[in-house]
């Protein structure tokens, strides 16, 4: 019965019909594999709930909302370690993005390729940059020119806004921000391009035909075409940005409180866990740190889901 | 002795070639893709409100023709022409008008690229691009989804997106959507390569009946496409020896299938007519 649709099957389609499987050893072994990822996600979960069992059955859920750190009376409680990370995240990717964008347009434009090829290597150099080096050059170089060019003006200028008031800081929640965006800007940048480059030239050509200018063509057509590639290319920065260590603790201030401005001193999730892990001592302290790991986690998660039911949301039309 | 084929033309304009005046003029046009010359030294009309046909075996320099007429070929670094082709008045070689020109001659790609939005965003595009009011958009629309032979097939899900279409519909589709600004004239390179058979007639059909108001030019593999559809035929050819494209003959494509001047002219379309 088989052979003989297979049969009637090769008559219509030709030679596909014949396409070997894939030997058994292979298909068991590539199935371990695509289960060990998923498989080791739980163990880390599970392993490091267990770890945090004082803490979280101490704190409970008000250790998500607590706003104290405090080793010495064992309170504690991440809020503004999350804050720090979420609002440090999203700044970058708001700074990062736009500017990672228009770049990408311009290195997937056809033309002067030797120019734009170099470019582009450069940029994807940038992303081999180990993070601490970042680290230091932002202490030594970005922090001092940033509170010089822009937290001083911006303070001077908008300090009425509260978020941006002062008194501006070279270790601040801002700086990081500007070292997170720096740093994911090459990823960002290198994948963005190659997504637009892959839009089809049919469109671009077509919204040329119709009158369009360079820019309409790009703004209305490209990017829409892109989007969910360029979409992608972002998770991939928000991930990195959240899990950002060295490089962000180095200029954050590492002060444990929810500033009230962008230029105070602030603190993230990984940052609490890299700087303290080594001098916590007892029961309940390691816990609370395991626990803070637990809640990067979970904030990274939360973000991908939103992400993706945005993705979905915005899959279904788009206009000029 | 060729076969006198049984419908070569359109009937309405056997009877009355050539009498339309000349919306393209094109003089000693030479092409060149940085060093490569791909045209050499081509001149002929086009004639207004007509279809004239682009035949010639692959390679031989169509598209790079078609592409001349809306200067599609800016978006290729180092390409440049020579010589003047003028439409109504203005030589559109060195015209800075490029908008204009590309809202006064439409183009049809061999694979309909529709926008990645709805079939109403698609059409009203290019309207929008130019800011006319929305009402007299929606009016728009549906004029050019009804010239297109579209509209009853789409009327109800105007807003559904526009990549849901099938082939042939997509490609009408882009019609309307180049319809939507009222060129003069549409370009189609291969329009009809991507589809089957009955969508193949539809687009046929369509571009006849366009041919009462838009000057049509369109480039063709499918020597009884070009007869079917078309009142005057472009035959080109690739210099073996210096490897660029030249017009072999132009004429009512009657007269080109019937009684050929130039011997290669006679070799190709019996060659491929059997
Ligand atoms: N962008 C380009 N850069 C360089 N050379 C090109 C480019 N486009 C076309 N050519 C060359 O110009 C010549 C004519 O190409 P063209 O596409 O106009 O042929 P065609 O007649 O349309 O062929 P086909 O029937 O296969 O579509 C070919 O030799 C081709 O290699
Ligand atoms: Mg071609």
């Amino acid at each position: 019965m088989r052979r003989s649709v297979a049969a009637s099957v090769d008559k219509v389609a030709g030679p596909p019909a014949a396409f070997p499987k894939p030997p058994d050893r292979y298909r068991t072994f590539t199935a371990l594999v695509s289960w060990a990822a998923p498989a080791s996600l739980i163990l880390i979960v599970a392993v490091l709930i267990l770890q945090a069992r004082p803490a979280i059955t101490r704190f409970g859920l008000n250790f998500l909302i607590g706003t104290e750190w405090n080793p010495v009376t064992l309170n504690f409680g991440a809020l503004p370690a999350i804050f720090g990370t979420v609002v440090t995240s999203a700044i970058a990717i708001a700074i990062a993005l736009p500017v990672g964008i228009a770049v990408a347009v311009v290195l997937a434009e056809p033309g002067a390729r030797g120019i734009r090829a170099a470019m582009g290597i450069g940029i994807e150099l940038l992303a081999a940059i180990p993070s601490v080096v970042y680290g230091i050059w932002a202490l030594y170089v970005l922090a001092p020119w940033a509170l010089l060019h822009l937290e001083i003006p911006i303070t001077e200028h908008l300090g009425f806004i509260g978020f941006l008031s002062g008194p501006p800081g070279q270790s601040s929640l801002f700086t990081a921000s500007l070292v997170l965006a720096i740093m994911i800007l090459p990823t960002l940048t290198a994948v963005s391009r190659d997504v637009i480059r892959a839009v089809p030239r049919g469109l671009r050509e077509s919204t040329v035909a119709l009158g369009a200018t360079w820019w309409e063509t790009v703004w209305h057509v490209i990017l829409p075409a892109a989007r969910a590639g360029i979409f992608g290319a972002t998770i991939l920065a928000v991930g990195r940005a959240l899990a950002e260590t060295i490089a962000v603790t180095m200029v954050i201030g590492n002060r444990f409180e929810i500033p009230h401005s962008i230029f105070s001193p602030a603190y993230t999730l990984a940052s609490v866990i890299a700087n303290e892990f080594n001098e916590a001592t007892g029961d309940i302290y390691p816990a609370a740190l395991v626990e803070l790991g637990l809640v990067l986690i979970l904030v990274t998660l939360t973000v991908n889901v939103v992400a993706l039911l945005l993705v979905r949301s915005a899959q279904a039309r788009v206009t000029i | 002795m060729i076969q006198p084929m049984a419908h070569i033309g359109r009937p309405e304009l056997r009877t009355m070639p050539g009498a339309a005046p000349a919306k393209f003029q094109v003089d000693s046009l030479s092409f060149f893709y940085g060093k490569t010359q791909a045209l050499k030294d081509i001149t002929f009309q086009i004639p207004e409100k007509r279809i004239t046909a682009i035949i010639g075996p692959s390679g031989c320099g169509k598209t790079t023709l078609l592409r001349v007429f809306n200067r599609m070929y800016d978006l290729v670094p180092d390409a440049r022409a020579k010589g003047s082709v003028v439409l109504d008045g203005e030589d559109i070689l060195t015209t800075t008008k490029l908008l204009l020109l590309r809202q006064k001659v439409g183009m049809v790609f061999q694979r309909p690229s529709p926008f990645p939005m709805s079939i109403r965003d698609n059409v009203a595009f290019a309207p929008r691009l130019l800011g006319w009011k929305s009402t007299k958009i929606s009016e728009i629309v549906q004029q050019s989804l009804e010239r297109a032979a579209l509209w009853d097939e789409v009327s109800d899900r105007l807003d559904a997106p526009a990549t849901s279409l099938s082939g042939g519909q997509q490609q009408r589709l882009v019609i309307a959507r180049c319809l939507a600004v009222s060129p003069d004239v549409i370009l189609m390179d291969e329009p009809c390569s991507a589809l089957d058979p009955v969508a193949t007639l539809k687009i046929e059909d369509l571009m006849v009946q366009l041919a009462h108001d838009y000057t049509i030019v369109i480039v063709t593999h499918n020597m009884q496409q070009a007869a079917r559809v078309s009142d005057f035929t472009a035959f080109m050819l690739m210099n073996t020896d210096h490897r660029y494209g030249e017009l072999i003959e132009f004429a009512p494509t009657a007269d080109l299938f019937n009684q050929p001047q130039d011997s290669r002219t006679e070799a190709y379309i019996t060659g491929r007519f059997g």
